[in-house]
């Protein structure tokens, strides 16, 4: 069925599900194309492109469901599929809070969120590498202690989506990305550093300048020349706004709602109260115009939102699908998320941490002694316990001011603990990615060192 | 869905039949290929097929079965490459891709025709009776479905258990430009199981599991998954009472097995081609020198029988083998590539990876270990005065450049005045790659290898590998607790 459309595919798959005895049932077939260039020390290192699409469906049969999921969308195949789905959905055992949502809750309207740059699509290679080769200059030029890079990188992709259920939904939507980045790589006494710097937007005239993006990279890899490990202490700890926005991450786990009927959320039981200070709301909203974690409808067809998660310091909202607001006898938030060959999961679309009134550099000369991290690493944090520890680098402050980098270090502390002790929230909120927040300032941690 | 049977299949006739191919359009593409300036081109076929089912709450809730497929093309002239990738294949689709991947290539080469000769991998490490994927789907649901029962009678504070079951069948083509065809099919299986427990409104997890490219029969072979959901249930019911971990700098004890994940990060990313090509690792150039106690020897062997990590041959063709990355201490090789290991001058190692078709192969890990020294393990605990005992191990992380890398204890105790004591609770362990390993003074006997649930990530690509170590003392590492 190659040279149908994908509504006409997924309509198909839908009745031959139905055909083969499943009650309910739902489609999403996923189509995209990328392109990615490399280059390294002024040549051209890669250049790769690919196609490629993907469709899954889900049967329910009653209250059982699977999913099969597949490349191959041969009209022989796509039959096999929905009766493999049919048959695979008797296996498994009745769910009864399973299904698709009610057809009352289904967006109504599908806005135009200014989700696909057409520019994308007729990008040629060649500017993509002349833009690389500028950003990577650009990181080798700034400095004589820039001596080797790991490059610059030019990726972008168009993606289509279209999902169709047996409820009557039946919408799709276009989305592009692109994204350009370096890496140099500095080096003092005989030992390197790396760092990098990127910008990503779903508009190819909204990426940050070569100039700047390798401008930026090389400062950050300039100022860890030098990086040593600190004794061990109890301080403040300032967040840089990517670091920062790894914690908002941290909270979107927590409070997706299928971690909390699983029961392995440290925000469970905390609805409505106070877990962070009056001066912090963090807020998921999925229909910005244009934002990098927008769509016009969730993974079940529902429309995305403006969700207040937190609400001047108050746990006002938890994030939810259709199957984990039943659970929890509550309504979904429009957070479903679909991949072709999974049930639907929660999302945050673009959760971000609002921005206060403080400086960064006011936050920096706030600090007697403490932590500036601009690099966490590793795994440790336990979402059951809300136990934070991770590896760390980023700069001593002493006075108030930036003194010296530090590495090999790591800081440890609750996130329950840590949302309560938020002392300052800085003014420079960028939307950068899907997840963001302004600076961030921690009263008191426990750094590891020495 | 079409099964494919283990015993008689074979790659290149299933890639052929599939896609309605012939001999003639592999010798066409491939020369196609490398018909610009390049030094050598690969075309990749793969087809995969899994299935995963998941348990919680007491019943299955997910069965889920999928199936992608695809081909990449690339070409290969000096350090530069082009590669493009396809999931629909096709005489007209494969002429496409060669044609985007070839422009990397200046114009003006003089390869002509390649005639194309199949030969059989040089290992047969992972021979089956019978896929996973052949195995009723009413024996994988009962086995879930034991699980969770056997969890929650091994102790009542066990109040909720995870478990998923993921199998597969990988069936991989590779044309190489000199005309060499090598496929391979890969069965895989990845049992993960997950406890909560509960006592006096304290909660807990733990998480264990095993697998390989194994039968299914391996997983209940004696009784192995109950020998998983103990250690997973033991690690959350000991977590209860787990205490603030410390925070500094002292001795730590890795017990045997997973937290071989120490050499994985500590020295295995830093020792792989690409990086030391571009001499952007702490260890490039540094051959020869000593970066561990003369106590280790530390290997990547991707040729063990029924691995996770191991591999018939890599994704570029190439036989694995069993490379010694530290001898006694002294560094003496890296993890190549083809591009990488031609542009160092080297042979290829078979550590040529990539994720899928639709991704670009890079030196990767398979199975990286350290082999067993002389101490027992319980004189190297007695000879400890205070200290961590790290028994198991979640993800880790390296910076290649500055040799910085974590690694997150998720089950630790106390050593105090040579034993064990106290459960801590979860702590990140950081180090520095070019100097942790030169601070072990103790190798136990005991050298394990982990179950098999092992996934490496690198530049967005996801493969599954092993890692295996004996108890090691370290005369000082970084603990990242809370208790200074």
């Amino acid at each position: 069925m190659s040279d149908q459309t994908l509504e006409e595919i997924a309509a198909f798959l839908l009745s031959e599900a139905k055909r083969h005895g499943a009650s309910e049932a739902d489609v999403v077939v996923v189509e995209g194309d990328s392109l990615s260039v490399g280059v390294r020390l002024g040549e051209i290192e890669k250049v790769q492109r690919s196609t490629a699409r993907h469709l899954g469906l889900r049967a329910f049969a009653g209250k059982r469901s699977a999913i099969t999921s597949s490349a191959d969308f041969s009209r022989e195949s796509l039959a096999h599929l929905a009766e493999d789905a049919v048959a695979l959905a008797g296996v498994t055992a009745a769910d009864d809070v399973s299904g698709l949502p009610d057809a009352d809750q289904l967006a109504s309207e599908i806005p135009d969120l200014d989700l696909y740059d057409p520019e994308i699509s007729q990008l040629d290679a060649e500017t993509a590498t002349r833009w690389c080769l500028e950003a990577e200059a650009a990181a080798m030029d700034a400095d004589d202690r820039i001596t080797n890079s790991e490059g610059g990188e030019f990726g972008s992709g168009t993606h289509r989506v279209v999902y169709a259920a047996s409820n009557g939904f039946q919408a799709g939507y276009r989305t592009s990305s692109c994204s350009l980045s370096a890496v140099p790589v500095a080096t003092q006494d005989g030992t390197m550093e790396r760092d990098y710097w990127y910008s990503a937007k779903r508009r190819l005239s909204e990426i940050e300048s070569p100039a700047a993006i390798g401008a930026r990279a090389a400062e950050r890899a300039l100022r860890r020349l030098g990086a040593r490990q600190v004794g061990t202490a109890e301080v403040p700890v300032v967040f840089d706004p990517d670091m920062a926005a790894s914690l908002v991450g941290h909270l979107a786990g927590a409070v997706s709602g299928h971690a909390l009927y699983r029961g392995v959320s440290f925000l469970e039981g905390e609805l409505g109260n106070k877990v962070m200070p009056d001066f912090v709301s963090i807020v998921d909203q999925g229909d910005i115009p244009g934002a990098l974690g927008s769509k016009p409808f969730d993974g079940e067809g529902l429309a995305t939102r403006r969700t207040p998660v937190i609400d001047r310091g108050v746990l006002s909202s938890y994030l939810f699908d259709t199957y984990s607001a039943r659970k929890l006898a509550s309504r979904s938030t429009g957070n479903a998320s679909r991949s072709v060959g999974d049930a639907p999961g929660v999302s945050p679309t673009n959760l971000y941490l609002a921005a206060g009134d403080i400086s960064p550099e006011d936050i920096i000369r706030s600090v007697s002694s403490g932590l500036y991290v601009t690099e966490l690493m590793g795994f440790g944090v336990n979402p059951v316990t809300g136990d934070y520890s991770r590896g760390a680098s980023g700069q001593w402050i002493e006075n108030g001011e930036l003194a010296y980098p530090v590495s090999e270090i790591t800081i440890a502390g609750n996130l329950l603990e840590m949302f309560a002790t938020i002392e300052a929230v800085g003014s420079d909120l960028e939307m950068r990615r899907s997840i963001c927040s302004p600076t961030l300032k921690i009263a008191k941690m426990t750094v590891a060192g020495s | 869905m079409s099964d494919t049977n283990a015993g008689t299949l074979e790659p290149r006739q299933f890639f052929l039949d599939r896609f309605a191919l012939s001999d003639g359009t592999l010798e066409d593409t491939i020369g196609n290929a490398i018909a610009r300036k390049a030094d050598f081109a690969d075309l990749y076929f793969e087809f995969r097929s899994s299935e995963s089912f998941s348990l919680e709450e007491g019943i299955v809730k997910k069965a889920n079965k999928n199936i992608s497929q695809g081909a990449g093309v690339r070409v290969v002239a000096g350090d530069k490459f082009g590669c493009a990738h396809t999931d629909e294949v096709s005489r007209e689709t494969l002429r496409i891709a060669t044609e985007t991947a070839r422009t990397i290539a200046d114009s003006g080469g003089d390869n002509t025709g390649i005639s194309v000769h199949s030969t059989a991998p040089r290992h047969d490490l992972y021979p089956l009776t019978h896929t996973p994927l052949e195995v009723a789907l009413a024996d994988k649901i009962e086995l879930l479905n034991h699980i969770d029962i056997a969890a929650r009678a091994y102790d009542p504070r066990i109040t909720n258990v995870m478990a998923s079951l993921g199998v597969e069948q990988k069936i991989i083509l590779v044309v190489h430009s000199s005309g060499l065809v090598v496929g391979d099919v890969q069965p895989l299986i990845r049992l993960s199981i997950t406890c909560i427990a509960e006592e006096n409104g304290v909660r807990q997890q733990g998480t264990s599991g095993g697998g390989g490219r194994v039968e299914f029969s391996f997983v209940t072979e004696d009784d192995r998954y109950m020998k998983w959901l103990e250690t997973a249930a033991d690690q959350a019911l000991r977590n209860l009472d787990a205490v603030d971990a410390p925070a500094g700098n002292m001795t730590v004890v890795l017990g045997p097995g997973w937290p071989g994940v120490l050499l994985h990060e500590a020295v295995g990313h830093g020792l792989e081609g690409d990086f030391n090509r571009k001499q952007t690792s702490a260890f490039s150039g540094r051959i020869g020198e000593r970066v561990a106690s003369e106590l280790c020897t530390v290997v990547d062997d991707g040729t063990i029988a029924n691995r996770r990590g191991s591999l018939n041959c890599d994704d570029e063709g190439t036989p694995t083998g069993r490379n010694v990355l530290i001898e006694n201490g002294i560094l003496r090789g890296y993890l190549q590539d083809r591009m990488n290991a031609r542009l160092m001058g080297v042979e290829p190692t078979g550590n040529g990876r990539r994720e899928s078709f639709g991704h670009a192969p890079m030196p990767r890990m398979t199975n990286t270990f350290m082999l067993a020294g002389d101490s027992l393990p319980e004189d190297i605990i007695k000879l400890v005065a205070n200290g961590l005992y790290a028994a198991n191990f979640g993800g880790g992380q390296v910076d290649i450049t500055n040799g910085k890398f974590v690694f997150s204890a998720t089950e630790a105790y106390l050593i105090e005045n040579g034993r064990i004591t106290r459960p801590v609770k979860g702590a990140t362990l950081i180090g520095n790659g070019p100097d942790a390993l030169t601070k072990i003074s103790m190798v136990g006997n005991d050298l394990a290898l982990d179950e098999g649930i092992g996934t490496c990530g690198k530049d967005g690509q996801s493969v599954p590998v092993g890692v295996g170590l004996p108890t090691i003392k370290i005369d000082g590492m970084t603990v990242g607790g809370t208790q200074s």
